[in-house]
């Protein structure tokens, strides 16, 4: 039994940035991580992805455009295994890049399941542990089937992510269900290795949460890709075979089958709150299933408990988990933190082209009854953009008519995800499109295509 | 390099300052934020925040002293700094009124480099509360939409106190609005546009300078009306009762009037208006000041979109205020950006009197008592409850029928209380 300041369960994004956040402020910290540090994020979520995404996007590149570049290639072959080890190798470093933060900080990683004991107690295996100022609960989620149609993962024929980052090999046709972020990803990366890949989602549009605009540029791409996208698409039936899933889908007014060899579920995520210990400790859940926390102080009904990252509620991002990590450190040591804007966290899908937005969609703005205007540049009238053949998609800027503030922000593109900070400084400052077009942009760059959009909402666009 | 403590111009027409009572020892350390003194200003008694971090080296004056805005109270700096040209030069220095140049006044370059506490980690980078540098007019710090939408509004940032990293202004400081409520719902608000201006007409321009020169310089009318209160105080006793039971919120005949009053003045936009020299302001939002009497004279804390709160709501927030005026803690942005004006003196047993304009206000209402008393109806003698209002009115801005229409409207709705739900 060993007693220290906080006691963090889960090593995750949010969990490892509010231990090294909490040594850092003088505390004496413990992390318990079952598996690996760095979570779902590091080994099967962000960081893999993006590794195989990297993969994905050159074999376009060199299949589609070599030779307009001027460079012989001959044919192209991919190896989605090949592939497959790297972005584990990369997992890998960043997982030690982990491990390497917390001895650096001094943080002891205490290995094994941690249940909550009520009194600010944890027991991992036979050991009861004891944080003296508080217990952080960030305990993340993991993916989850559909069983009611049928679609209850496998781990063969019916798949999630878990299993889709390990496969040696690409399936040779993959029913992807769920247009997030992580469902297009994938239908890219497999896409890209050669697969025929389906895209189904249940709401009207892929990538529902985007402005409508956002979600439109990425479907045609995909579409002239090959990727076949389905929206507003009932999946009624699922007949699951030893190398064949035969999918029933109803979409506007006709009903079809869906042949694949997989089906890869990324419809939503279920958090970790069971067999932890949870209620008996006094910590309560909302009727969605979320740990219900005081939004404003991250504190569970439990005092002394706090939560942060997927567990405590939406958006489930790491970057949103980790800054709730920073928020509560801080908290803990008696510091008063700066409230987290949750209007003002960026949400991005890193498939080509990449979707990346910040505040209010179109959408949004209407149905608040805001007195909008619209600034749009196209990355067709972008001199960098055309040198590098990423001509797809835009940046969008939703201007409050009156004072100039940048409700919203939606970028499509093959950098979009770089670019979009520029527009979340902007907003927690409370710059306005003005401030954002007086900062001078370099030309040539992508980032050009902000600045002309901030001034297309005041009428101004100079290069369009 | 050590940092000057001045006294700050705390509320917008303070010219000096009268320190209360030190917060923080010669010797202590703060940060940036922390509260050095207790300053009484001719509103209130305001803290004194400390611009730099380190050791609070010395206090120049002691408390009870007062001094002009600009004066050095105190001096911030490393231990052991020496500081005996800081502190002998600004006794040499004749301290400005108001104002103050700019060479005495902590510029953001001294605070940035004045020391920080040697331990890694930096509380300063989190702390929350940190005050407005007023800079006594040199410098304000605010977000750019922060910006635009005081100078549209017409508030003075100099009176705000920051919420931002550093003190900065951002736009939830503007708003008496709840704190999670960001701009877009500042500004989206109801049908947009807080008021209209409307230039003065020659017919108008004429009013305005034939009656300064009679009655001057606010040409001032009085309009009294005599209420029906029997309805109302069934009612109220009604409510009360629950409230009671339910141990909620009691409200009394003055919330009652001020949300008829905030209620009337929407049907009536006329008398909802400030006197702007060469234009009137009609404001879309209704904004009630109600004057409070306190230990030194009265102050008229301000009940933000009336017509939009319920009764309970405004008693609380009522009481909320007066407590803070009596405490002298009320905030700038707490007493200013009235439409009109409601003075009571029913409860000193006072039938009826006439209030004075509080500009740039054109309308405020005086209230007396409610008191039974025989009246006629229906040819018989009867016993009722009564009050007696009277409204002053700017009549540059607002002409005898208009008033009177407003006064007409107000009172129906007092004889009919449904009308405060219709």
């Amino acid at each position: 039994m060993a007693t220290f300041d906080v006691i963090i369960i889960g090593g995750g994004p949010a969990g490892y940035t509010c231990a090294i956040r909490s040594a850092q402020l003088g505390l004496s910290t413990a992390v318990v991580e079952k598996d690996k540090l760095g979570g779902v994020c590091v080994n099967i979520g962000c960081i893999p992805t993006k590794a195989l995404l990297y993969s994905s996007r050159i074999a376009t590149v060199v299949a589609r455009e070599a030779k307009e570049l001027g460079i012989e290639v001959g044919a192209v072959k991919t190896d989605y295994g090949v592939a497959m080890k790297r972005s584990r190798r990369v997992a890998e470093q960043n997982s030690k890049g982990v491990e390497f933060l917390m001895r650096k900080h001094k943080i002891t990683v205490i290995k094994g399941e941690g249940t909550i004991l009520p009194g600010k107690k944890v027991r991992v295996g036979g050991d009861t542990h004891e944080a003296k100022k508080a217990v952080v609960l960030a305990t993340g989620s993991r993916v989850k089937g559909i069983p009611q149609i049928g679609l209850e993962i496998d781990r063969t024929s019916v798949i999630s992510s878990d299993e889709a980052l390990f496969l040696e090999k690409h399936p040779g046709s993959l029913a992807v269900i769920g247009a997030g972020a992580v469902g297009c990803e994938f239908a890219d990366i497999f896409n890209s290795f050669g697969s025929k890949v389906t895209l189904i989602e249940a709401l009207p549009r892929m990538l529902p949460l985007e402005d409508t605009e956002s979600s439109d540029a990425v479907a045609k791409s995909f579409r002239k890709r090959g990727i076949e996208v389905i929206a507003g698409a009932k999946v009624s039936k699922a007949i699951v075979g030893k190398d064949k899933v035969t999918l029933t889908v109803e979409a506007g007014g006709k009903t079809q089958t869906i042949e694949a060899e997989k089906v890869l579920m990324a419809a939503g995520r279920a958090v970790n709150t069971e067999k932890m210990g949870f209620k008996e400790a006094g910590v309560e859940l909302t009727d969605r299933g979320w740990v219900k926390v005081n939004l404003a102080t991250l504190e569970t009904a439990a005092p002394g408990v706090y939560c942060i990252g997927d567990v405590a509620g939406p958006p489930m991002l790491a970057h949103k988990g980790s800054r709730e990590g920073v928020n509560v450190a801080e908290r803990i040591a008696g510091l008063k933190p700066h409230p987290i804007r949750y209007d003002n966290i960026p949400s991005v899908t890193y498939c080509h082209p990449e979707v990346a937005s910040i505040g209010l969609t179109e959408e949004q703005c209407k149905e608040k009854k805001l007195d909008y205007q619209v600034g749009r540049f196209p990355f067709s009238a972008n001199g960098r953009a055309r040198a590098t053949n990423e001509t797809e998609g835009f940046v969008k800027i939703i201007r409050e008519k009156k004072y100039g503030e940048i409700l919203g922000a939606h970028i499509v593109g093959g950098h979009a995800s770089e670019m979009i900070h520029e527009l979340g400084v902007a907003r927690e400052n409370e710059y306005t499109v003005e401030e954002v077009d007086l900062a001078v942009h370099a030309h040539p760059t992508l980032s050009e295509a902000v600045a002309e959009a901030a001034l297309d909402s005041m009428g101004r666009a100079l290069n369009i | 390099m050590a940092t000057k403590v001045l006294m700050e111009a705390l509320s917008p027409t303070m010219e000096e300052g009268r320190l209360v009572e030190w917060k923080k020892a010669e010797g202590d350390p703060v940060a940036v934020g922390d509260v050095l003194a207790e300053v009484e200003t001719d509103k209130a008694v305001m803290d004194l925040q400390a611009r730099a971090a380190g050791l609070l080296l010395k206090q120049t004056i002691a408390p009870g002293m007062t001094v002009p805005v600009g004066q050095l109270v105190g001096v911030i700096g490393a231990k052991g700094e020496d500081i005996a040209s800081l502190v002998s030069g600004s006794a040499a220095a004749p301290a400005p009124p108001r104002n103050p140049a700019p060479a005495v006044v902590p510029t953001v370059a001294a605070v940035a480099t004045a020391p920080l506490p040697s331990s890694a980690p930096s509380p300063a980078a989190a702390s929350v509360t940190a005050p407005v540098p007023t800079d006594g007019g040199t410098r304000v710090k605010a977000s750019p939409l922060a910006r635009k939408i005081a100078a549209d509004r017409g508030m003075d940032l100099r009176q705000i106190r920051g919420s931002g990293p550093e003190g900065r202004i951002v736009v939830r400081d503007l708003s008496t609005l709840a704190p999670s409520l960001g701009a877009a719902a500042l500004i989206g608000r109801g049908s947009g546009e807080p008021y209209r201006d409307v230039p003065l007409t020659q017919i108008r321009k004429t009013i305005a300078k034939r009656l300064t020169q009679s009655i001057g310089p606010i040409p001032t009318f009085y309009l009294t009306t005599e209420v029906d209160m029997e309805r109302i105080a069934e009612a109220r006793e009604a409510l009360n009762a629950r409230a009671e039971a339910e141990k909620g919120q009691k409200i009394s005949f003055n919330d009652i009037v001020i949300k008829a009053t905030a209620l009337a003045l929407r049907q009536h936009p006329a008398c909802n208006a400030w006197w702007q020299e060469d234009r009137v302001r009609y404001w879309n939002e209704v904004h009630v000041s109600v004057a409070v009497a306190v230990e030194e004279g009265l102050i008229t804390p301000v009940v933000r979109d009336a017509d939009r709160k319920t009764l309970r709501e405004i008693a609380a927030e009522v009481r909320e205020l007066a407590a803070k005026a009596r405490e002298r803690r009320l905030q700038p942005v707490e007493y200013s950006g009235g439409t009109f004006s409601i003075s009571n003196l029913g409860m000193f047993e006072i039938d009826q009197f006439t209030a004075v304009i509080n500009p740039p206000e054109a309308g405020i209402l005086a209230i007396g008592s409610v008191t039974a008393k025989p009246v006629a109806e229906q040819g018989a003698v009867v016993v009722r409850r009564r009050m007696r209002v009277t409204m002053s009115c700017d009549h540059r801005v607002i002409d005898g029928a208009l008033g009177a229409a407003f006064l007409k409207t107000l009172k129906a709705m007092l004889e009919n209380p449904l009308a405060l739900v219709w």
